[in-house]
C-alpha cells in the first residue's frame, strides 16, 4: 500500500485560510523576548502568502502569523517559515514568548523525521522502512494481540497537545476499530484534578468561565500554584494591567517565582500546603463575616458542610500544617473578602497532588463563600497547560469519557455518540484504565500488550519514569507518532513521523474554552504524515474503511455532530466562524447561537442550577518528608522549554538558554550540604535517583528542592516522582514527593 | 463483636478529640459505627475558638465541627463503662454496647482554692463567677459582660489572657490577677511577658502578677462584687472569671478500674485496655497529658488510622505542641525551654523593639537551638518552627530564625 500525498485543502476553506490576503499587511516580526516583556518590532513589506494560525505549545495558543521565508519554490536550509506578529488577535495581541517564536525551528527537515522507522526484532536498531510496511506491521501487531490477548489488550495513549479533531478520531479509532476500553492520555497529568473540581462544583468543566481580558478587572486575583511568567509569559500582561487597574494580586507558590515576584502579596506554603491554605482562608472569611450569605442562599448548595471543615481549620493550626503564618493568613482573607469582585486561579502546582481535586474544591469553595462566582470579573479558573488541554479531554481520548464530555457510562451518551458512528450502543466499551495505570500495566499479565501512542513522551514526562520506561520496554509492540526521536520513541517498535502544527488544519481550544483555528501554511516534507491520515489507513486495514476522514475539516463537522447536546457542545462551531470570529466559546449548541465567553452568569450546570460546595478536609501528601528522605522535592517548568523538552531541547536558541536540569536549593540548605553553586547534586527518592547541578537561590524554602522536570538522562526529575493517585481524577503527585538531597564527589561518582 | 457484622464504636465526650476521631475515622473509610456521646448540649464544636465566640467574632452557631458518618448524642452524659461486658450507662439509665470504647471525655477547669467562690449551698458557683471552657459558659459570660463595667481573670495563663482580652475588647476593664511572677511563664520568658502585659495595658487590662486570690466576696444578693488578694487588697468588680487550668476528667475510667494517673493512662496505640481507648485532654501518654487541641487531633488522627483499619499498627510517638497565642494584635509563638536561666552554657540571641512592642529571643547551646520566643513579630515563625523541629545544628547565622531578609 502505498501512501498518498497529503492534500492541501481546497475551495471554501482556501478562502478564509488567509483572510488577510490582498489587505496591505505591515509585516511586523513577532515580537522576541526571552523575558516577561514582549517587545515587538515593525519591519517592512506586506506579505499576501501569511498563514493566520496559532502557537504549537501551551494553552493560551496564541495568535501568530507564518510566512515563506525565500524566494517561492526554493527550499531553505533552515525553518521554511517565520514567525510574525498577529496584533489582532484578542489573548495574546501579537506577544509571543521565544518558545513560540523559535517554533519554526523544528520544520526544517534536519530536525525532525522524516520516514517511518522499524525495528526488526527486540533490542535490534531502528531502520527506515516505507510507509506500507511500517503500517502493516502496525495494523497487523494490533490484530495479532487483539486476537491473542482480547481487545483490551491493546491500547492508545495520546495528548493534550493533539487537535480536537485527532483527539476526536482517535477515540472513535480506539472503540469502534480496536474495541478496547484502554484510552488515556496524558492530560491525565495535566488538568485531570480542576476538571473533577470544576464538575463536582459546576457541572462542567472549561478552564476559565471567562476571557483571559477579564483577569485586569477583577479586584483581587489569587493565582495558587502557577508561574505563568514562565509557563505562559504573553498572559503576564494581563497581571500588570490588572495592578495598574487598581486590584491586587496574591500567589501562592513553595517558590518565590518570577510571577511571585509580581504579587502584592506571596504566600509561600510547604508543598501539599495548598489545600489547608484554602480551608484555613474560608475560616477567616468566616470569622470576620466577609461571607456573602444571599449568593450562598440563593445560588449554591451545601455550605453547612463546607462551614464545619472550615471550621476545622483554625488559623494557629494552618499556619502549623502550611508554614505561612497567621497575619498573612489575615491580610489574604482580607484582601480577597473585601474585594468586590475576586477571581482564583489554579495551575499545577495546586492540582498535580493525590488531593489535587479536593484542593481545587477547596479553592472553589472560597469562591463561592464570597460570592466571587458567577459574576462579571469573578470566578473560579484553571489555567491549562497544554495547547489542547482543553479541547484534548472534550472528545474521547479520555478512558471514561466520550465526545462533547460525555461520560462513557451513560446510556444516552452512548446511544447518542453511536448513532454518529453507525455503530451499536453495545459495541462501545465501558470506562478503562487511566494513565498511569495503563502505563503502570504495560506487559504485566491482564495489562496492555500493544500501545499506539501519539503526541506524548512518557518516558520523561510520567511520574516514576525509570518504572514505565521499563514497562514500555516490556510490550509486544509499542507505535510512537511523534514528529521527533523522543525518548519514548527511541523505545518503539514502529515509529512513524507525523506533520506539525504549521503544516495542518485543525481546531484546539484554548484555557479558556475558546475553539481557534490551526491553519496549514506550508507542506510537510515528504514521507512525513498526519495523525487523521494515518488513523484513516489503520483503520483501513483493520478492517473499517469508512468513518476516518483524512481532511481536518470533515473530521470536524462529525466532531460537531458527535459533541451535539453534550456539555461540551461545538455543534454552532465551525471553521469558517472561527476564522471570522476570532474563535468561539463552547457552549455552542447552535449555528445562530453566539458561543460563551462568561459561564454561569446566570445558573450552574448543576440539575439544580447552584453550585456545590465540596467537603474536603486537609490531609497529608502520599510520602511525607521523614528522617531517610528530610526534604520535599517539587517539580516544574522553566521559561525555554516545554513539557518533555521533546521539541524545545532540539531548539538551539532555548536550549542555549535552559540548556539542562538544575537542583534549586536555599543557601542554608547548600551550607549545610557544603555544595556550592553549580557542584553537582545527587536527589534520591524511594523510587530512583538524579543528578544535577545546584542553583543555589534565597527564592526556595529551605525544607524544599525544586527540579524542573524537561529533561531525560541522569537528570530526569521524573526519576524521582511519586505515582500516588489523586483518588477522584488519578492525577499522580508530581509535585511532592520526599527526597535526600547529598554532594557527589567527583572521584567517588566516576 | 459478632462476625461479619460492623463494629460499633462508643466515643465518650464530645469535644474537639472526638469529633476529630469521627471525622477521621469516616474519611479513612473505616468499616464501622460510630456514636459520640456528650454531656453538652451541643454537638461537637471548636473549643479552640470560645474566647473569640466571646468577643462576637465567631457566631456560636457557626462553629460546629464536621463528624464524618458519626451519629451524635448531644446531652448524653456516660455514667458508668463496663470494659469487661463491653457497654456503658447513660444517664437515662439505659445501656449500649460496644465493640470498641473511646474515651475523650477532655477536662475540667479547676477551681482554685478561693473562699467564696461556691454558692452557700453548695450547688456551682457563686452568680458573676464563670470558667471559660464550653459554649454554655461562654455564653453566660457574653450575657453578663454586657452592662458589665470590671471583671477580674484569676489566672494569668494563655486562657486567662485570651480571656481578658476578649472582655477588653467588649469594653469591660479587666484585672487579671496571677499567682507566678509573670503571665504565661509555662510559655514565656519574663521579658516576654512584660512586653505581653504592656500591651494588654494598652488594650484595657491591668495584671498583678505575683498575687493570689484570697477569697471572692459577695453582695446582699449573693452576687460577686470583689475579690480579695492574699496582700489584702480588693479588687472591685462585677464579673470574676477562673482560668486556672484543667484537670483530666477521669471518674468514669477510674470508676471502671481502667489505669489512671494524672489522665487516663494509655500505650503507644493509645490504649488504656483492651478495646478501650482514650485521647484528648483526658490521656496520659508517657507520663504526658497535653490539654491542647494539636496533640489531641494528632491521637484523634492515630486512633482512627488504628481503627478503621487504615493502618492497624498505626502509633502514637507524642507530639511536640508549639505554643502559640493569635488573637487580635496579641500574638507570640514560643518553642522549647525559653529561659536560659543561670545555664552557663546557654546563650542568648534577642531582639527587643519596644516601638513596634515586639520581642524576639534565642536560647542556643552552642549552634543547637533550645528555645525560642517570638512576640509581636511572627514573620519568622515557620523558620524557627522548623529549625526547632530539625533538632540538628543550625547553618550560617542563627539571626535569620529573628528577621526576615538576613542571609546566612
Amino acid at each position: 500500500m502505498s501512501g498518498p500525498a497529503p492534500r492541501r485543502p481546497g475551495g471554501v476553506s482556501r478562502a478564509y485560510r488567509t483572510r488577510n490576503t490582498g489587505d496591505p499587511v505591515t509585516k511586523q516580526r513577532a515580537a522576541t523576548f526571552l523575558g516577561m516583556t514582549p517587545t515587538a518590532a515593525p519591519v517592512a513589506p506586506t506579505t499576501p502568502a501569511a498563514t493566520d494560525t496559532h502557537c504549537p505549545y501551551c494553552s493560551l495558543q496564541c495568535g501568530m502569523r507564518l510566512a515563506p521565508v525565500g524566494p517561492a519554490g526554493s527550499a531553505p536550509a533552515g525553518p521554511p517559515v517565520e514567525v510574525l506578529e498577529r496584533p489582532d488577535f484578542p489573548v495574546n495581541r501579537g506577544a509571543l514568548c521565544g518558545k513560540g517564536r523559535t517554533a519554526p525551528a523544528l520544520l526544517a527537515r534536519a530536525a525532525r523525521l522524516t520516514g517511518p522507522l522499524l525495528r526488526d526484532r527486540p533490542g535490534g536498531p531502528l531502520r527506515s522502512a516505507s510507509w506500507p510496511e511500517a503500517l502493516d506491521r502496525v495494523a497487523s501487531g494490533l490484530a495479532r494481540v487483539r486476537a491473542e490477548h482480547g481487545p483490551d489488550a491493546v491500547g492508545v495513549f495520546g495528548g493534550g497537545g493533539l487537535t480536537n479533531e485527532k483527539a476526536y478520531l482517535l477515540g472513535k479509532f480506539a472503540r469502534v476499530v480496536l474495541g478496547t476500553a484502554n484510552i488515556d492520555y496524558n492530560g491525565r497529568f495535566c488538568m485531570s484534578s480542576a476538571a473533577a473540581a470544576h464538575r463536582r462544583a459546576f457541572g462542567l468543566d472549561r478552564g476559565l468561565p471567562f476571557p483571559l481580558a477579564d483577569l485586569p478587572h477583577t479586584g483581587c486575583l489569587v493565582l495558587v500554584g502557577g508561574n505563568p511568567a514562565e509557563t505562559m509569559p504573553p498572559a503576564v500582561r494581563y497581571l500588570r494591567e490588572l495592578r495598574e487597574n487598581g486590584g491586587t494580586l496574591i500567589v501562592v507558590d513553595p517558590r518565590r517565582t518570577r510571577t511571585a515576584e509580581l504579587a502584592d502579596l506571596h504566600l509561600q506554603p510547604r508543598p501539599g500546603g495548598d489545600l489547608a491554605l484554602a480551608l484555613g482562608l474560608l475560616h477567616l472569611v468566616i470569622a470576620d463575616g466577609l461571607l456573602d450569605q444571599d449568593f450562598i442562599a440563593e445560588r449554591t448548595s451545601g455550605f453547612a458542610a463546607a462551614r464545619e471543615s472550615a471550621m476545622a481549620h483554625w488559623p494557629d493550626r494552618v499556619e502549623r500544617i502550611t508554614g505561612v503564618p497567621v497575619h498573612q493568613l489575615r491580610l489574604a482573607a482580607r484582601m480577597f473578602g473585601e474585594a468586590a469582585t475576586g477571581m482564583v486561579l489554579t495551575a499545577r502546582g495546586a492540582e498535580q497532588h493525590s488531593k489535587g481535586t479536593d484542593t481545587v474544591g477547596a479553592w472553589i469553595n472560597l469562591c463561592l463563600a464570597t460570592g466571587k462566582s458567577g459574576r462579571p470579573y469573578s470566578g473560579y479558573g484553571c489555567l491549562t497547560g497544554q495547547g489542547n488541554g482543553q479541547g484534548g479531554r472534550e472528545h474521547g481520548q479520555k478512558a471514561d469519557q466520550l465526545p462533547g464530555y460525555r461520560s462513557i457510562e451513560d446510556p444516552a451518551a452512548r446511544a447518542h455518540v453511536a448513532a454518529v458512528w453507525g455503530v451499536p450502543a453495545a459495541s462501545l466499551p465501558g470506562p478503562g484504565l487511566s494513565a498511569y495505570e495503563l502505563l503502570d500495566g504495560l506487559g504485566r499479565p491482564g495489562g496492555v500488550k500493544a500501545l499506539l501512542l501519539a503526541g506524548s513522551n512518557p518516558a520523561v514526562s510520567a511520574p516514576n519514569a525509570g518504572q514505565i520506561t521499563e514497562r514500555l520496554r516490556a510490550l509486544d509492540l509499542l507505535v510512537v507518532a511523534d514528529l521527533v526521536l523522543s525518548e519514548t520513541a527511541r523505545l518503539a517498535d514502529v515509529v512513524l513521523p507525523v506533520t506539525q502544527w504549521a503544516e495542518e488544519d485543525g481546531t484546539t481550544t484554548n484555557l479558556e474554552g475558546r475553539v481557534i483555528l490551526r491553519r496549514r501554511a506550508l507542506d510537510p516534507p515528504d514521507g512525513v504524515r498526519g495523525e487523521l491520515w494515518l488513523l484513516r489507513e489503520l483503520a483501513a486495514l483493520l478492517g473499517v474503511p469508512d468513518g476516518f476522514p483524512a481532511e481536518a475539516e470533515q473530521a470536524f463537522e462529525e466532531l460537531r455532530r458527535a459533541s451535539a447536546g453534550g456539555d461540551a457542545d461545538y455543534a454552532g462551531i465551525s471553521y469558517a466562524r472561527i476564522a471570522a470570529e476570532d474563535g468561539v466559546f463552547w457552549p455552542c449548541p447552535a449555528e445562530g447561537h453566539p458561543g460563551t465567553p462568561r459561564l454561569f452568569l446566570d445558573r450552574y450546570a448543576t440539575p439544580d442550577g447552584r453550585a456545590r460546595f465540596a467537603e474536603v478536609t486537609h490531609r497529608p501528601a502520599a510520602e511525607e518528608p521523614d528522617e531517610d528522605y528530610p526534604l520535599y522535592l517539587t517539580t516544574g517548568r522553566v521559561l525555554a522549554q516545554y513539557q518533555s523538552g521533546a521539541q524545545t531541547r532540539r531548539v538551539a536558541e532555548l536550549n542555549a538558554a535552559a540548556p539542562g536540569p538544575y537542583v534549586e536549593l536555599h543557601p542554608r540548605l547548600a551550607q549545610r550540604l557544603g555544595v556550592a553553586d553549580g557542584e553537582p547534586l545527587a536527589v534520591t527518592s524511594r523510587r530512583g535517583r538524579a543528578v544535577a547541578p545546584a542553583r543555589i537561590t534565597e527564592a526556595i524554602r529551605p525544607d524544599t528542592v525544586f527540579m524542573p522536570f524537561h529533561w531525560a538522562g541522569a537528570g530526569r526529575a521524573n526519576s524521582l516522582t511519586n505515582p500516588a493517585l489523586d483518588p477522584v481524577s488519578r492525577m499522580p503527585e508530581f509535585k511532592l514527593c520526599a527526597v535526600r538531597v547529598e554532594r557527589v564527589h567527583r572521584e567517588a561518582g566516576t | 463483636m459478632t462476625p461479619g457484622t460492623a463494629p460499633r464504636i462508643a466515643v465518650v465526650g464530645g469535644g474537639m478529640a472526638a469529633a476529630r476521631f469521627a471525622e477521621r475515622y469516616t474519611a479513612l473509610g473505616g468499616p464501622g459505627t460510630v456514636t459520640v456521646y456528650g454531656a453538652e448540649p451541643r454537638a461537637p464544636y471548636n473549643r479552640v475558638l470560645l474566647a473569640e465566640v466571646l468577643t462576637g467574632r465567631y457566631d456560636a452557631e457557626a462553629i460546629a465541627l464536621p463528624l464524618g458518618g458519626a451519629t451524635a448524642r448531644p446531652g448524653c452524659e456516660v455514667v458508668a463503662l463496663d470494659p469487661a461486658a463491653r457497654t456503658l450507662r447513660l444517664a437515662d439509665g439505659s445501656e449500649q454496647p460496644w465493640d470498641d470504647l473511646v474515651l475523650a471525655t477532655g477536662a475540667n477547669p479547676v477551681l482554685p482554692p478561693v473562699r467564696g467562690l461556691r454558692r452557700p449551698d453548695g450547688y456551682g458557683l457563686v452568680e458573676g463567677v464563670h470558667t471559660l471552657r464550653t459554649l454554655e459558659d461562654c455564653a453566660r459570660l457574653a450575657e453578663e459582660a454586657v452592662g458589665a463595667k470590671r471583671a477580674v481573670v484569676i489566672g494569668g495563663g494563655v486562657l486567662g489572657v485570651s480571656a481578658a482580652r476578649a472582655l477588653a475588647a467588649l469594653g469591660v476593664r479587666v484585672e487579671i490577677v496571677h499567682q507566678a511572677p509573670h503571665l504565661i511563664e509555662r510559655q514565656l520568658d519574663s521579658e516576654a511577658a512584660a512586653v505581653l502585659r504592656e500591651r494588654l495595658r494598652r488594650l484595657g487590662v491591668d495584671c498583678y502578677t505575683g498575687n493570689r486570690a484570697r477569697a471572692v466576696h459577695g453582695g446582699a444578693e449573693g452576687r460577686v462584687e470583689a475579690v480579695e488578694l492574699a496582700n489584702g487588697y480588693r479588687l472591685d468588680c462585677d464579673l470574676v472569671v477562673l482560668a486556672c487550668g484543667t484537670r483530666p476528667r477521669t471518674a468514669l475510667a477510674h470508676a471502671a478500674g481502667l489505669p489512671v494517673g494524672t489522665g487516663v493512662l494509655v500505650d503507644d496505640r493509645l490504649a488504656a485496655a483492651p478495646h478501650v481507648f482514650a485521647i484528648g485532654d483526658c490521656a496520659e501518654h508517657r507520663g504526658t497529658v497535653h490539654g491542647l487541641a494539636g496533640p489531641a487531633w494528632e491521637q484523634a488522627d492515630v486512633l482512627a488510622r488504628h481503627l478503621s483499619g487504615a493502618e492497624p499498627d498505626a502509633r502514637y510517638p507524642g507530639s511536640s505542641p508549639r505554643a502559640r497565642l493569635s488573637t487580635g494584635d496579641l500574638e507570640y509563638a514560643a518553642f522549647g525551654a525559653v529561659d536560659e536561666g543561670l545555664d552557663p552554657d546557654l546563650d542568648v540571641l534577642r531582639l527587643t523593639d519596644a516601638t513596634r512592642g515586639s520581642y524576639k529571643k534565642l536560647v542556643l547551646r552552642g549552634d543547637r537551638l533550645v528555645g525560642a520566643i517570638l512576640l509581636g513579630d511572627l514573620a519568622t515563625v515557620d523558620a524557627l518552627a522548623g529549625a526547632f523541629a530539625d533538632g540538628g545544628a543550625l547553618a550560617g547565622h542563627p539571626l535569620h530564625l529573628l528577621t526576615l531578609g538576613v542571609t546566612p
